[in-house]
């Protein structure tokens, strides 16, 4: 089991927030927290899973261009793969992610499903 | 190279280095560099340079496993060429291997997925086959390219392996049956995406001047360089741009002196057929976009002005994760020195290796010639 590998993390698969990086000019870290929407760069349907993902597929894991700039990896959700297309606007949810075993940590973060509210 | 379900890692290993000893016709080796990527997943044994060693016959000499994902076997090979420059070391011994069959199904997809980044991509699911298909999908979509116009990488790399007797995969390969294999993480299929198996090989690196004195037929490392790349391709400016490729193959051959047109042999990473494609590009060959175009036309082939994957590449003679560096020096060796049999393209007096870890993320480029 490895809790705090996953906790310290919480901010950043919750709520898609992260502290930055302290420069020069700020001393101070500062949190930045994205507003969860983007649309699909690119994206594939595994059908070959690895350990703690089995159950899960066939699943698809997409690249997200978020609406403020950077990229993410994440596990589209809620749709069928097949509708699945490049350039379809995408928001964030929380999901579980994986487990580890029968009796291990349970690890939820973001995933991205169809917007809602386009 | 295959499934040696009988053989343990440093049996396929001591096996490797023999063979390469006795090409060298020496046993003086000062220092043992064993590239490996997942033996202590795989094997729960790591320390694999004193056991290497040892169970080598080298035992007291100095030896270290060192680490960078699949481009563990090409990044071996580059400390051995320091520290023989460095005048350190006199005569290095480096191996690459991989016993990857000691695990197999979901957990060894897992093992193998250890090059990506573990908090922000296989977290998420995501594997080498993941990712190749998300460069793959991008790729269709920007160029307008389909499925079948990868084939031509795959067809030629079983057409090549057809000739080497220690492929894994000998078999010819139809260009029309390849769309149609089963999808691994779409639109990346098996024909797509190299086998996994376990495999090693070796080379004696030494000086220019003990190397003439000691060896019938020497190779010449004329160009070695290492560049990096974003770690996650989320992280890249492009991910269809392979920079870390571009960068070291540069930084080779302005150490070798030599300009991509006088390559006459590459020995690419072509774990899927996205990444040669997007290698040819990176390393000057094709234009963005087009790199397919050298696969589909014929170019690629033996017979072509870039012959590619001459023993059948990862794709057919097999993936052997960490010691892959180090079989496509040893192939290209083979054939600079006239000795690759069947596999034989005439008349090559200069190659490149190319030996990638992750998506890309580290590239490591040598030059060799003879």
């Amino acid at each position: 089991m490895q809790v705090s590998r996953y906790w310290r993390m919480n901010a950043q698969r919750y709520m898609m927030a992260n502290g930055g990086v302290a420069t020069a000019e700020k001393e101070e870290e500062k949190t930045f927290t994205f507003s969860g929407r983007g649309t699909i760069y690119s994206y594939s349907t595994v059908y070959d899973a690895p350990a703690g993902f089995e159950a899960y597929k066939p699943y698809v894991v997409g690249l997200i261009k978020l609406d403020e700039g950077p990229m993410v990896t994440a596990q589209i959700t809620d749709i069928d793969a097949k509708e699945v297309e490049i350039g379809m606007p995408v928001e964030m949810v929380t999901r579980k992610l994986r487990t580890e075993g029968d009796e291990g940590v349970i690890v939820y973060g973001y995933k991205f499903r169809p917007s809602v509210v386009v | 190279m295959g499934e040696h379900w009988d053989v343990s890692l440093r049996h396929l290993a001591w096996q490797a280095i023999e063979a390469a000893l006795d090409d060298a016709k020496t046993t003086d080796i000062d220092a043992l560099y064993v590239g490996n990527m997942l033996a202590g997943r795989l094997s729960h044994q790591d320390h694999l340079g004193a056991l290497i060693a040892d169970y080598s016959g080298l035992r007291g000499a100095e030896a270290v496993a060192v680490e960078a994902g699949e481009a563990s076997g090409a990044i071996a090979l580059r400390q051995a060429l320091l520290a023989v420059k460095s005048g350190e070391i006199k005569t290095a011994l480096v191996v690459g291997v991989e016993k990857a069959t000691d695990q197999t199904g979901s957990e060894a997809l897992s093992a193998q997925s250890t090059s990506l980044d573990a908090d922000y991509e296989t977290m998420h699911g995501v594997t080498p086959a993941a990712v190749a298909g998300l460069m793959m999908q991008r790729y269709m979509h920007e160029h307008q390219v389909e499925l079948e116009n990868f084939a031509g990488f795959s067809v030629n790399a079983h057409a090549n392996a057809g000739a080497n007797p220690l492929a894994m995969y000998r078999n010819r390969l139809k260009a029309e049956r390849f769309a149609a294999a089963p999808v691994v993480s779409a639109p990346v299929n098996l024909f797509d995406a190299a086998p996994v198996a376990d495999g090693a090989a070796a080379v004696v690196i030494t000086s220019h001047e003990r190397a003439l004195a000691m060896a019938p037929k020497p190779v010449r490392i004329a160009g070695s360089a290492v560049a990096t790349d974003g770690f996650a391709l989320h992280d890249r400016q492009d991910i269809l741009w392979l920079s870390a490729v571009t960068k070291s193959t540069q930084a080779a051959l302005k150490r070798a002196n030599l300009a991509i047109e006088d390559i006459q042999l590459f020995e690419l990473h072509d774990s899927y057929t996205v990444m040669s494609a997007l290698a040819l590009e990176a390393i000057g060959l094709a234009e963005r976009g087009q790199g397919w175009q050298l696969a589909a036309e014929g170019k690629i082939g033996r017979d072509g002005p870039y012959p590619m994957s001459t023993f059948g590449g990862l794709k057919a003679r097999g993936n052997p994760l960490g010691a892959t560096g180090l079989y496509q020096v040893v192939e290209a060796s083979l054939q600079l020195r006239g000795e690759a049999g069947d596999c034989q393209i005439p008349d090559v007096k200069i190659g490149l290796t190319q030996n990638l870890g992750g998506s890309g993320a580290t590239a490591v480029t040598h030059i060799l010639r003879v």
